[in-house]
């Protein structure tokens, strides 16, 4: 089993990575936002995402992160 | 599609690679001179590592159909040893008379030492010098912005023709000076180290394609050739046409590369065959 400071040394450059890639997502939907003249109709699974990133940083979750996320995805 | 690979350490990748590229489009590759995973201590051995790529590694690339070219350098890393350096710069002039060296690469910054510092300058000046392209590695991880501002003033303080520079590794942080300043910028694509294929495509979306070249470079650590066929496709699963990506992925690598006579593979235009009519 490992320890914390394993935990970061293996993990941490594909969370990097991972957490690279929705901000590029994120970006670029503010882009085509700017595109599309500034409409933005919103959608279910942005706010979703949105929700999540802010489960993501509660430093003290009252459960698993990874139970939190996927049941809020379920809902959308 | 075909497809210019203008930033892969061949030397480091099996037979394989060269076959799947070869199946995908992939019709040439661009080796630069890197760092082997150790300090080279000879400068015998950076001599022997140039022929190694200047003139067997194109015979390996050949059977694949593959055209291979090369550059010589030494590594931002191995600059921390100055006299080394010096000794392997003196050799330079040898390789640059060879069919398949197109410049100088990949210099560059690691950490951005006083020795990398003289290092990289002493690299440009002699690519100047000798009328060769180059190729600059910048930073990886937490170093890069401070090593690309870094490349940026170095290259500021001499007198170098800026379409004939291309720094490498660019991501959405060091992009635009770099491009601002008139170089020609890499984006170079790794699983989890560097640009991804997504990212490079909003890239090019945000900053346009001149003066831009994709790559995978692919070494010996966890890195895959592949990536750059993946933002190929990508680049086209958003609306660009297929002569669009052509002009990233195989003539901006042309037209860079070209600047060297001995790059002699030329830009192309997919145009529709005219229908012949029906006989009879």
């Amino acid at each position: 089993m490992l320890t914390p400071k394993q935990v970061i040394d293996f993990y941490f450059l594909e969370a990097r990575h991972q957490l690279l890639e929705v901000a590029a997502l994120l970006d670029r939907y503010d882009a085509a936002v700017a595109r599309a003249a500034g409409h933005d109709a919103g959608d279910p699974r942005l706010t979703a995402l949105r929700e999540a990133i802010a489960a993501l940083a509660d430093r003290s979750p009252a459960g698993e992160r990874t139970v939190t996320l996927l049941e809020l995805f379920a809902k959308t | 599609m075909q497809i210019i690979q203008p930033h892969y350490h061949a030397i480091a990748r099996t037979a394989q690679d060269y076959e799947r590229m070869a199946m995908s489009g992939v019709v040439a590759v661009a080796e630069p001179a890197f760092w082997a995973g150790f300090d080279r201590l000879y400068p015998e051995t950076f001599i022997d590592y140039f022929r190694q790529i200047s003139e067997f590694e194109p015979t390996r690339a050949a059977q694949y159909g593959i055209r291979h070219f090369c550059w010589v350098a030494v590594n931002p890393k191995e600059a921390e040893n100055p006299t080394l350096t010096r000794e392997v710069l003196r050799h330079f002039p040898e390789f640059f008379a060879k069919p398949t060296v197109l410049g100088v690469g990949e210099t560059g910054l690691h950490k951005s030492t006083k020795n990398e510092c003289d290092a990289l300058e002493a690299h440009v000046d002699i690519a100047m010098k000798h009328g060769q392209l180059v190729l600059i590695h910048t930073p990886h991880l937490a170093d890069k912005a401070h090593g690309t501002k870094r490349v940026l003033e170095v290259l500021a303080g001499m007198n170098v023709d800026r379409e004939r520079v291309w720094i490498d590794h660019v991501e959405e942080q060091t992009i635009k000076p770099c491009l601002d300043a008139g170089y020609w910028v890499g984006f170079t694509l790794y699983p989890i180290t560097k640009c991804s294929p997504k990212r490079a495509v909003d890239m090019l979306e945000k900053y346009g394609t001149e003066r831009i070249l994709v790559n995978s470079s692919a070494d010996w650590g966890p890195s895959d050739p592949f990536t750059l066929q993946e933002c190929i496709l990508e680049y086209r699963r958003r609306g660009h046409s297929l002569q669009e990506a052509i002009e990233v992925f195989h003539n901006n690598p042309c037209r860079f590369l070209g600047q060297n006579p001995k790059f002699d593979i030329r830009p192309i235009r997919v145009e529709a065959a005219v229908e012949e009519p029906a006989c009879g």
